[in-house]
């Protein structure tokens, strides 16, 4: 299985019905995914496959053969922080810290499919994300700030 | 057996699908992955052989000679603006990332656990009046999506499922679904063509039942007839007894 991970080839040799997480993880060394619940219900394993935002921890990795697929190490720098994580750190969108790698590209993904989302269409699109801190009206001032901001 | 030893086949296409499924035996079909990972991957699940079905064209909506033939690895969220109730129903399943990755086949064929509730298309696919067409062993048929789902899902691989392409008045009632909750607890299916009513529910039994004493009279007061909701990790036989009813007088609202 080959993969290209932040735009760098990479060849895997896990087993194709590991997960995308465990081998992003265990693997190739990426640890922004975060293995929260392991069964698609929180959010926090969430990357970008070929753009889109998908579960990790729910997708085998021999399903996504040759797919491009983007994590939070492929957004910014801390130098360079992307529009999105820049609206985070400014409206404190993030606590802890866990939930904020699935959030922020789950953003990313909702910013580049409706640049003019309303309240109600981020409730939505971030509808699978859980932050246990409960941060979520300082989440969603950002998320509002980040889509105000690119459209 | 480790994982590594699973014989993993990806198909790419129906032809490829239907051989390497057989009649079903030791086979484990993963089409979205959103039910079977996390259990092959825990080690709770180690069939001998894994189908990746994503990859065998199997995932296409088509309207022709009077039906519409929805593909098993149609994705649910390819629903979601199409024909109710069928499109309210792809609504409440999981959320957006999980919509866009569960297949049509997969949710037909979920089976409720002690843990949650599955299956939110099977009310609705049955109020369609929707047939399925399956392989195994004994080859191919189609029938209506309620026989097939009481004979035995797990030796069948889903191709497609089809329905009328009728204009009729249909509803979907569901409990309401807090934020960070992935299951709909209870939801109620009803669709009225030609005048005939049929009336589902999924959420009450392991898979989603007719509500045929309801389509008979069209008094919610029926909805428990020949039914014993179940305890589950998301909610009580208790609150599932007293809510169906309701469920079930706002869908008949939602056809009269």
């Amino acid at each position: 299985v080959n993969l290209t991970v932040n735009g760098v080839e990479r060849e895997v040799d896990s087993p194709a019905l590991q997960s995308l997480l465990h081998v992003l993880r265990e693997e190739l060394g990426i640890t922004s995914p975060k293995a929260g619940c392991q069964q698609g219900g929180c959010g926090a394993c969430t990357v970008l496959v070929d753009g889109e935002p998908r579960r990790s921890c729910l997708i085998p990795v021999g399903a996504v053969d040759g797919a491009s697929i983007t994590t939070v190490e492929g957004l910014g720098t801390p130098e360079r922080l992307s529009p999105v994580q820049a609206a985070f750190h400014e409206h404190y969108g993030a606590q802890c810290g866990f939930c904020t790698p699935g959030f922020l590209l789950a953003t990313h993904a909702l910013i580049e499919r409706s640049p003019g989302a309303d309240r109600a269409a981020i409730e939505d699109a971030l509808a699978g994300h859980a932050c246990r801190c409960t941060g979520y009206v300082k989440i969603l001032e950002a998320v509002e700030a980040a889509v105000g901001g690119a459209s | 057996v480790a994982l590594r030893d699973v014989n993993v086949v990806v198909p790419t296409s129906a032809g490829e699908a239907l051989a390497a499924f057989g009649d079903g035996e030791g086979v484990t079909v993963v089409a979205g992955g959103t039910i079977v990972l996390p259990e092959l991957v825990a080690g709770r699940l180690r069939p001998e052989r894994a189908l990746l079905l994503g990859r065998a064209g199997l995932d296409r909506i088509t309207r022709a000679k009077g039906r519409v033939t929805i593909g098993a690895a149609t994705p649910v969220s390819a629903l979601e603006d199409g024909d109710e109730p069928l499109a309210t129903a792809a609504r409440h399943v999981g959320d957006l990332e999980v919509r866009a990755q569960a297949t049509v086949g997969g949710n037909l064929c979920a089976e409720a656990s002690a843990d949650a509730p599955r299956g939110d298309l099977q009310a609705a696919l049955i109020v369609l009046g929707a047939e399925v067409r399956s392989a195994g062993g004994g080859g191919e048929r189609t029938e209506p999506v309620e026989q097939f789902l009481s004979g035995d899902v797990r030796r069948r691989l889903v191709l497609d499922v089809s329905y009328e392409d009728v204009p009729r008045h249909a509803a979907y009632a569901a409990s309401w679904r807090p934020h960070a909750h992935h299951y709909t607890i209870l939801a109620v299916a009803a669709a009225r063509q030609d005048g005939e009513l049929r009336v589902a529910a999924t959420g009450v039994a392991p898979r989603a039942v007719r509500l045929t004493a309801v389509e008979r009279s069209g008094d919610p007061a029926d909805a428990l007839t020949g039914l014993e909701p179940r305890d589950d990790a998301v909610a009580s036989a208790w609150y599932r007894t007293r809510v169906l009813p309701k469920l079930v007088a706002r869908a008949l609202e939602g056809v009269a």
